[in-house]
């Protein structure tokens, strides 16, 4: 939506409806997920979801620093969204700016509302999310390496937390947006859900839309949130085969 | 550390009272607090309001000054949103650089007033590239009694609403004029407490919340903003039936936010 005083509005969407890089609008870019890319890590996922690269980190449950975050009748989460200063086009400066705290926040409440940390009081479960490549969706990107990477680091979970977001570009409600979408879009709509209650844990919107479209994009994202599940428990499955040929049959 | 122990009672006693339909101040779980704003707050600020909800108060204050385009937007004005969560306000809250807290209102507010298109961005251009005007919406909380994000963008558009181009002070034109405001975005927080969503939720309630939404509304029938907060989930029957609710309650807040007054 970052439309004031932009230059050329591309065309997003061809007469036969298909979007700048021929998908579909119920299309998600490719996504590949490799669980345990860490060593150091007590998990960790790396994500490439269309020209997006993301890794996450697990630590923990560990001790709480700083300390006066400590709860003593459960693990706190805590979730750092970060940037690389060469992930976009445009340098940026290194550090959470005001974006990645905000992404950070909703990030680790969306994992505080599926990860059962009543069973490791006073500790931290520490999630670092750093985007190495970004084309838009990172906070989704993210979410889903760090929703593998819990997973892998032996955390228990009600589930897995697939995320995506929905957008509207050239009037048409579309799935998972990549940067010149979002950029020229009109409506962005990032979401997670939880598979087994269906219920949505993360979910944001900027733009324009209309109460009709935002049920269709509810529905539409909740259809790609399972799709990318599917891919989250085979990249799990992939890392834990007893043998590599057992593959996807674990 | 001043993190309030929130009773687990009160708690319990929120959620069982809900199951019932009732709340702790008596309200149904569609009804706001009373609301209130009053423009011109501050007469050092070329726009100003003090919106309150219940005994949540926040003072918004506008200033205009005259700096630079963003290179990538070179025809349009600059507009920053920032919100001072000040220690005064409320126990929970300290001194210090701002909380996520903070930045997560300042942001949610940020984003309905840019996707709502508030004000005209590209009318606070003087000369692509060279000059334009820098609008600062700052908003200070002078009273957490919960639902800061509702509270701060009543306050918000409502200085917008009544604020003036200060031009001849800074001899850009021969006389100052009234910044111009097209869109009234209203955010309307709900929370979930146990099977019911309720609307306009108190401190106490947010501390009891699974889950939080916002949804902010437009006059002409668009959704132009949403945040989930807080640990909780929404199944997306209950996130459009929140929209359906945001548009009856934004609906009647906006003849609030132009002309200022009480509900």
């Amino acid at each position: 939506m970052g439309s004031v005083g932009a230059k050329e509005v591309p065309v997003l969407l061809s007469p036969e409806g298909l979007r700048i890089d021929g998908r579909r609008l119920d299309e998600l870019r490719p996504i590949r997920i490799q669980a345990g890319a860490l060593r150091q890590a007590d998990g960790s996922a790396f994500v490439e979801w269309g020209a997006n690269k993301v890794m996450a980190a697990v630590y923990g449950p560990r001790e709480v620093h700083p300390r006066h975050l400590q709860q003593n009748n459960k693990a706190v989460i805590q979730c750092r969204y970060n940037m690389a200063a060469f992930s976009v086009d445009e340098r940026k400066r290194p550090g959470l700016d005001r974006r990645s705290q905000e992404i950070s926040k909703v990030i680790a409440e969306a994992f505080e509302s599926v990860v059962f940390a009543e069973e490791f009081p006073r500790t931290s479960i520490d999630v670092y999310i750093e985007v190495l490549q970004a084309n838009a969706g990172t906070r989704c990107a993210g979410l889903v390496a760090a929703s593998v990477a819990l997973a892998d680091a032996g955390i228990p979970m009600v589930d897995l937390l697939p995320a995506v977001a929905v957008g509207k570009v050239g009037g048409a409600i579309a799935l998972d947006l990549k940067k010149e979408e979002d950029n020229f879009g009109e409506a962005d709509l990032p979401m997670a859900l939880v598979p087994q209650s269906g219920r949505l844990v993360l979910l944001q919107m900027e733009g324009h839309m209309s109460p009709e479209e935002l049920a269709q994009s509810l529905d539409l994202g909740v259809r790609g949130c399972r799709e990318i599940y599917e891919k989250m428990k085979q990249a799990l499955r992939e890392r834990y085969a007893l043998t590599p040929a057992a593959g996807g049959a674990a | 550390m001043s993190e309030e122990v929130s009773a687990e009672i009160l708690t319990t006693h929120i959620l069982d009272l809900a199951a019932e339909g009732k709340r702790l101040d008596g309200r149904g779980p569609d009804e706001y607090r009373s609301v209130s704003i009053e423009p011109g707050f501050v007469a050092t600020a070329d726009g100003s309001a003090l919106a309150r909800i219940g005994d949540t108060a926040v003072l918004c204050g506008i200033k205009l000054e005259p700096g630079k385009p963003f290179p990538d937007t070179p025809n349009a004005g600059v507009l920053t949103t920032n919100a001072e969560l000040v220690p005064l306000s409320s126990p929970v809250f300290e001194p210090g650089p701002p909380q996520p807290g903070a930045i997560e209102v300042s942001r949610v507010v940020d984003r309905a007033i840019r996707a709502a298109e508030t004000i005209d961005l590209t009318r606070l251009c003087v000369t692509p590239s060279e000059k334009s005007w820098v609008c600062y919406v700052d908003m200070h909380a002078l009273g957490h009694a919960g639902n800061l994000i509702d509270t701060a963008l009543l306050s918000a558009v409502s200085a917008l609403a009544h604020a003036t181009v200060p031009a001849k002070r800074f001899e850009v034109a021969e006389a100052d004029y009234p910044l111009e405001v097209r869109h009234f975005p209203i955010e309307c927080t709900f929370v979930r407490l146990g099977d019911t969503i309720a609307v306009d939720p108190t401190f106490d309630e947010e501390r009891a919340a699974q889950g939080r939404l916002t949804v902010a509304t437009d006059e002409t029938g668009q959704i132009v903003a949403m945040q989930k907060g807080l640990v909780g989930a929404f199944s997306p029957d209950d996130v459009k039936d929140v929209a359906r609710r945001a548009f009856v309650h934004g609906d009647r807040l906006r003849g609030l936010a132009r002309g200022g007054g009480s509900a």
